[in-house]
């Protein structure tokens, strides 16, 4: 199929499918407005939740039962899933549950890092890092002697890929970017930092909690060697995070948690380590949470990740031209017209972020305000918070302009 | 979390009455003393409110006489230390180690969200802090409110 026969989104078909959608807040029904956050879970996942606890629930792997059995199948059957959704040809063996992406970040950070980082070694980090990357690269460099190095955010936000390759060298163990900012919506080219950091010798872990949501993501394209992502921001449930890893590398990783599911034998003495991806799962895993991820793939295939990129990108370009109207909103990131993940990040000029949300919450409109888990990033840009709409397959530009008459009672407020 | 007692109110413009607004675009009593008793610094992280405040203290150092803030952040934590300005001349220092989160909710005179009582408590915190490490009870470099659950 060519990219012009996709059709655009029938969102009001989608919108029934979420019931919390409906809400009202003192005669105002809900604007939900803070995706990038978590996204609202649709009914077929909600079921899948629902019938999991009602018909299958049970341990996996160890029973010989019925239901064990059928929890189990379901349980390894979801890794499979969750693999072809980002195009990870080593199935269930390449992709580890965990908790979320900030687990995962930890995972390869304690598995691979404390094992083979050490005092020449630098990891390459961005200065649009989330948090669950900085921070935990910064304390493993700290426990390790390594050095971490920021790549700079140009004036339009996006990366200064000369300067990437500049601290990108054969000292570079790691290089750990992430894809789509959650913060200014920037759309990096991994594939392109992938290619730097091999050359280099050098593995690249890739933050796609706000990419594989909303866009179509192969990890092999990228040539990513790790690839982590959450599922409470993807139309299923919290309590998941999904790890991608090379089959190679984790065949050659220590676990990072140790237990139960997670061994093949155990004695007084020593223990041997299970077969991928359950060296990484230990103890009962998140067994409805992964089933029902990958039912919000199915959901999510069903409605298609390309018809979903164009709706997240022109619903963003939309709120910059509306936002930008009045001329006292300072847009963070890309600039119009440019490719960007659902999610503008503003201020408005004299009003504090907090102040807004606050008052844009009178209008039931939800964004979220504040550093967005990149301090660094906002102290960067010189602002202490920020204010985020982000969007997901459900918004409209009803709701942008809702957003815009919200803010401007905000603006009539503290004139 | 004893702040939940004080209010389950959701916040928005309820927050923002024209006493708030007023205090926050007109702030009373800003600027720097050149010799106050003592100086002290805090901030709210999450909001990255910031407030200095300079205080004067009579003779017998038992009470208030002058008190000015610098500051920067969001409309209630900036409002909330202009009033303070004003409430806390005059008053011993014994009243003010008295004030509590009620006080500073009475004195905005609107209910604060939980989420952003913070802001509103920043500026009494800060007075309180900076009298205590005058007097050698406290130890404290900056006041923060981010540890303050």
């Amino acid at each position: 199929m060519g990219q012009t026969d996709i059709e655009p989104l029938d969102v009001e078909a989608i919108r029934e499918e979420y019931p919390i959608l409906q809400r009202e807040f003192d005669g105002e029904q809900v604007v939900y407005l803070d995706n990038a956050a978590t996204t609202q879970t649709p009914e077929p996942v909600v079921e899948t939740i629902a019938d999991y606890y009602r018909t299958t629930n049970a341990n996996v792997h160890r029973g010989l039962h019925q239901l064990s059995q059928e929890a189990s199948i379901a349980y390894e059957d979801a890794h499979d899933r969750v693999a072809e959704f980002i195009g990870a040809s080593g199935e269930r063996e390449e992709i580890v549950f965990t908790k979320n992406t900030t687990e995962s970040e930890n995972l390869v950070a304690y598995a691979w890092g404390m094992n083979e980082l050490g005092p020449e070694d630098e990891v390459v980090l961005t200065e649009m890092e989330h948090h669950a990357s900085l921070v935990t690269w910064q304390q493993i460099a700290k426990k390790t002697g390594a050095t971490c190095r920021y790549i700079r955010v140009q004036e339009d936000g996006t990366l200064d890929m000369d300067h990437a390759r500049e601290l990108i060298t054969d000292d570079t163990a790691m290089v750990s970017v992430v894809h789509v900012s959650n913060t200014l919506g920037t759309v990096n080219p991994v594939s392109e930092l992938a290619d730097i950091a091999h050359d280099h010798d050098a593995y690249i872990f890739v933050d796609a909690a706000q990419s594989v949501p909303n866009r179509p993501v192969d990890v092999e394209a990228i040539d990513a060697d790790f690839l982590a992502f959450s599922g409470h921001k993807m139309a299923g449930p919290t309590g998941i995070g999904v790890l991608y890893g090379k089959k190679h590398i984790l065949e050659e990783m220590e676990p990072y948690l140790y237990g139960g599911m997670m061994i093949s034998k155990v004695t007084f003495e020593d223990s041997k380590w299970n077969d991928l991806p359950w060296k990484f799962e230990a103890g009962t895993p998140v067994i409805c949470q992964g089933i029902a991820l990958a039912e919000a793939c199915d959901y999510l295939d069903d409605i298609g990740m390309e018809a979903i990129r164009r709706h997240e990108n022109e619903l963003a370009q939309y709120a910059i031209e509306q936002l930008e109207g009045e001329g006292d909103i300072d847009i963070l990131g890309p600039p119009a017209g440019v490719e960007r993940g659902g999610l503008v990040s503003f201020n408005l000029q004299d009003v504090h972020a907090h102040d807004l949300s606050s008052i844009l919450n009178d209008s039931a409109v939800a964004i979220r305000a504040g550093d967005h888990c990149t301090q660094p990033l906002h102290d960067k840009l010189g602002v202490a918070a920020s204010a985020r709409a982000s969007f997901y397959v459900y918004n409209t530009r009803e709701e942008v302009d809702k957003l815009i008459d919200a803010i401007d009672d905000a603006r009539q407020l503290f004139a | 979390m004893p702040y939940l007692f004080l209010t389950m109110g959701i916040g928005g413009s309820d927050m923002y009455r024209q006493q708030i607004l007023d205090h926050y675009k007109n702030p009373r009593n800003t600027g720097e003393l050149e010799d106050p008793t003592f100086t002290h610094v805090g901030e709210n992280p999450m909001c990255g409110d910031e407030i200095r405040m300079d205080v004067v203290l009579s003779e017998d150092e038992e009470t208030i006489e002058r008190v000015v803030f610098r500051g920067d952040g969001c409309a209630i934590s900036q409002a909330s230390a202009s009033m303070l300005t004003e409430k806390l001349h005059g008053m011993s220092v014994d009243e003010l180690q008295e004030l509590d989160r009620d006080d500073v909710v009475d004195m905005l005179g609107v209910d604060i969200s939980p989420m952003r009582i913070k802001c509103a408590v920043l500026a009494e915190k800060v007075a309180q802090d900076g009298a205590e490490i005058y007097f050698g009870e406290k130890d404290l470099d900056k006041t923060t409110t981010e540890d303050d659950d």
